[in-house]
């Protein structure tokens, strides 16, 4: 029992609800706000640390002292702790940019309390251990991302943020729906409990049934082929800041409950369920890259890259072994930090050519050179490029999958990773090459690296992730190892 | 609508029966059907009885409440229900509770679940009325 383990979620509440009273001073604002994702991202690393050193590595809470299978459990095993690092770390770096790129009428209209609720449903639906609790935590981030990606109000985001509302809507109405299945089947909502009720349950074609619907809720949430259509337009509309939050978090917070529902609960079995998370991967990968090489504009592309890169996620989980895991895991941590640079590297961009289309911009590498490489580098990370993260990670899952040899996939992974790099190039030739296309400079220097100073963090960490790439994968194969062991999960969680 | 006198002695009276309502089902809530968030929506409802037999310039100025402060004060109440008892080193939450007799009400339960039902029912009022207020006065 550590209360601590409560803090990831409090502590971006209680910020949230702090600021709501002083909504109308954004100076302040903006003060309370620093400290607080500073100390959010401190408390993350600490909890993370103290999981990593537990014996048994994972620690729990049961909230209001209520015993496991009846009241609600906070568990903190390897893979959630990731997340959470990683959350904070994004949830910091998109809040300096948003301090620099954010208009103050926007500031005034409730954006960092809603900013930091967000958190906390992200937080919390990475640290839950009960299943309706896991559709709490949703409704909050999905709440605040509602406000989010409305929030300022052009016609645009109206038309475009009521499809996604609509979507999440009957999406959620679905989980509800596959939550009241998996209740009255095996008679528990405890993770813990139902990864031991449903493999003595033989139940096997409703289990089926039920892991579908999860399958389908989860894959709406996190854009899996072929429910991905909301999010590039959606992703559009919003300033950088939040593009860039939603883009490195929201999808991967449906990536993170498919893979922790299909490696805890849902294994029964894995020849039906996980074939099928594979073609959907495939599917995935494919479409998403084919939306993303159509594309000329700088937030389109990368939005469509969002969905191709969730499928490699899932396709790691698809393959399902260790070293499948391992690569998918590494790769939520190279895409969350590499994603939301280059979604600040277009928010950039845009500050400066005052557009986001490919073809009306030119020549950024004289003008600004430092913009330029830097972007070049995350680039090439999304793309696989080595020595960089993102080559590491499809290493490992192109492994993976030749060792299981399912080829097909194998060759899906590979043609989407050619694609990718030259949708990178892409823009990189179009913004950065050529002839300076804007007659005057709208951002002098000191503003630029005003403008860069939150993203460098987030390239230099790319880099580290591919050149310290021995012991992050080990870090990798270690909670892929604990999360396809439920039974670590269940002992930690039952006290048996 | 110049001459409702009945309208408001009617709705000055029943709103007062209203929110005592409101608030027994605040207090009764937790072990009997009741609690926080529907005596929340009765007292909303009362306002609301007012904003609609007044109008919404003359209540704002018997009534001057900015209902931002309410949501945010009553999650402020509610979180510090649920942290205090961490203080004391139990879980996250955990509710303690008492019975003790009071002068004229009696034997009475003094639960810590009744401060988290409080901060609910500040929290519903302030968002019932926010989004009252709001669509109201969306045509001016």
């Amino acid at each position: 029992m550590s209360n601590f383990l409560t803090l990831p979620i409090l502590l971006p509440m209680f910020i949230g609800t702090i600021l709501i009273f002083f909504a109308k001073k954004h100076k302040l604002q903006r003060v309370i706000a620093g400290f607080s994702a500073l100390s959010l991202l401190g408390v993350a690393i600490y909890l993370g640390y103290i999981v990593y050193t537990d014996p048994s590595q994972i620690i729990t809470l049961e909230i209001g002292d209520w015993p496991a299978p009846f009241g609600i459990v906070l568990v903190a095993d390897m893979f959630a702790t990731m997340m959470v690092i990683l959350s904070s770390i994004v949830g910091v770096v998109c809040l300096f940019f948003a301090f620099k790129t954010i208009h103050s009428d926007r500031e005034k209209f409730y954006f960092y309390p809603f900013y930091f609720y967000l958190l906390t449903g992200v937080n919390g639906a990475f640290l839950t251990g009960d299943m309706f609790n896991l559709f709490v935590f949703f409704e909050v981030m999905l709440i605040s991302s509602y406000v989010l990606i409305v929030h300022g109000g052009t016609g645009y985001q109206l038309r475009e943020s009521f499809k996604y509302v609509v979507m999440n809507m009957v999406a959620s109405a679905f989980f509800l729906v596959a939550l009241a299945y998996l209740y009255a089947t095996t008679g528990t909502l405890n993770m813990a409990d139902l990864a031991e009720r449903v493999q003595v349950l033989e139940q096997e074609g409703i289990l089926n049934g039920i892991a579908i619907l999860f399958l389908f809720v989860f894959g709406a949430k996190g854009a899996l082929f072929p429910l991905y259509f909301w999010l590039p337009k959606s992703y559009y509309g919003p300033p950088a800041a939040i593009s860039a939050l939603f883009g490195g978090l929201l999808t991967k917070v449906g990536i993170y409950a498919i893979i922790r529902v299909f490696t805890l609960i849902f294994v029964h079995n894995t020849e039906f369920t996980h074939t099928i998370i594979l073609i959907l991967a495939g599917g995935t990968m494919f479409f998403g890259v084919l939306g993303a090489v159509s594309q000329f504009d700088f937030k389109r592309i990368l939005s469509y890259h969002i969905i191709s890169q969730v499928g490699y996620m899932v396709m790691g989980l698809g393959v399902y072994t260790p070293l499948a895991l391992a690569g998918a895991i590494y790769y939520i941590a190279h895409h969350i930090i590499v994603k939301s640079a280059l979604f600040l590297f277009a928010g950039a961009t845009q500050k400066i050519t005052g557009t986001t289309e490919l073809k009306k911009m030119g020549g950024l590498l004289k003008t600004h050179p430092w913009l330029g490489w830097l972007f070049f580098i995350s680039a090439m990370s999304l793309a696989g490029i080595p020595p960089l993260s993102g080559f590491f990670s499809k290493f490992a899952l192109i492994l993976a999958a030749v060792q299981k040899e399912s080829y097909y996939i194998v060759v899906v992974a590979l043609v989407v990773g050619i694609l990718t790099l030259f949708s990178m190039m892409k823009i990189f030739m179009y913004a950065f090459w050529g002839e300076p296309k804007i007659s005057q400079d709208k951002v002098n220097r000191k503003e630029m690296f005003a403008l860069l100073r939150p993203i460098i963090p987030l390239v230099v960490l790319t880099i580290c992730l591919g050149f310290f790439a021995e012991p992050i994968f080990q870090y990798s194969l270690g909670v892929s190892e604990q999360i396809l062991d439920p039974a670590n999960y269940v002992n930690a969680v039952l006290g048996k | 609508m110049k001459n409702n006198i009945s309208l408001h002695t009617v709705a000055q009276i029943s709103v007062f029966i209203v929110l005592s309502f409101s608030f027994y089902l605040l207090f009764a809530g937790h072990n009997n059907p009741g609690g926080g968030f529907i005596g929340a929506l009765m007292a909303a409802s009362a306002i609301v009885l007012l904003y609609v037999s007044f109008d919404l310039k003359t209540i704002k100025n018997v009534l001057p409440l900015y209902y931002p402060y309410f949501i945010a004060t009553g999650l402020l109440i509610a979180m510090g229900t649920g942290v205090s008892s961490t203080l004391f080193g139990y879980p996250f939450l955990t509710q303690f509770f008492q019975y003790t007799t009071l002068p004229i009400l009696g034997e009475v339960e003094l639960t810590t679940a009744l401060m988290f039902d409080l901060g609910v029912f500040i929290v519903v009022i302030g968002i019932a009325l926010l989004i009252i207020t709001t669509i109201a006065e969306d045509d001016e």
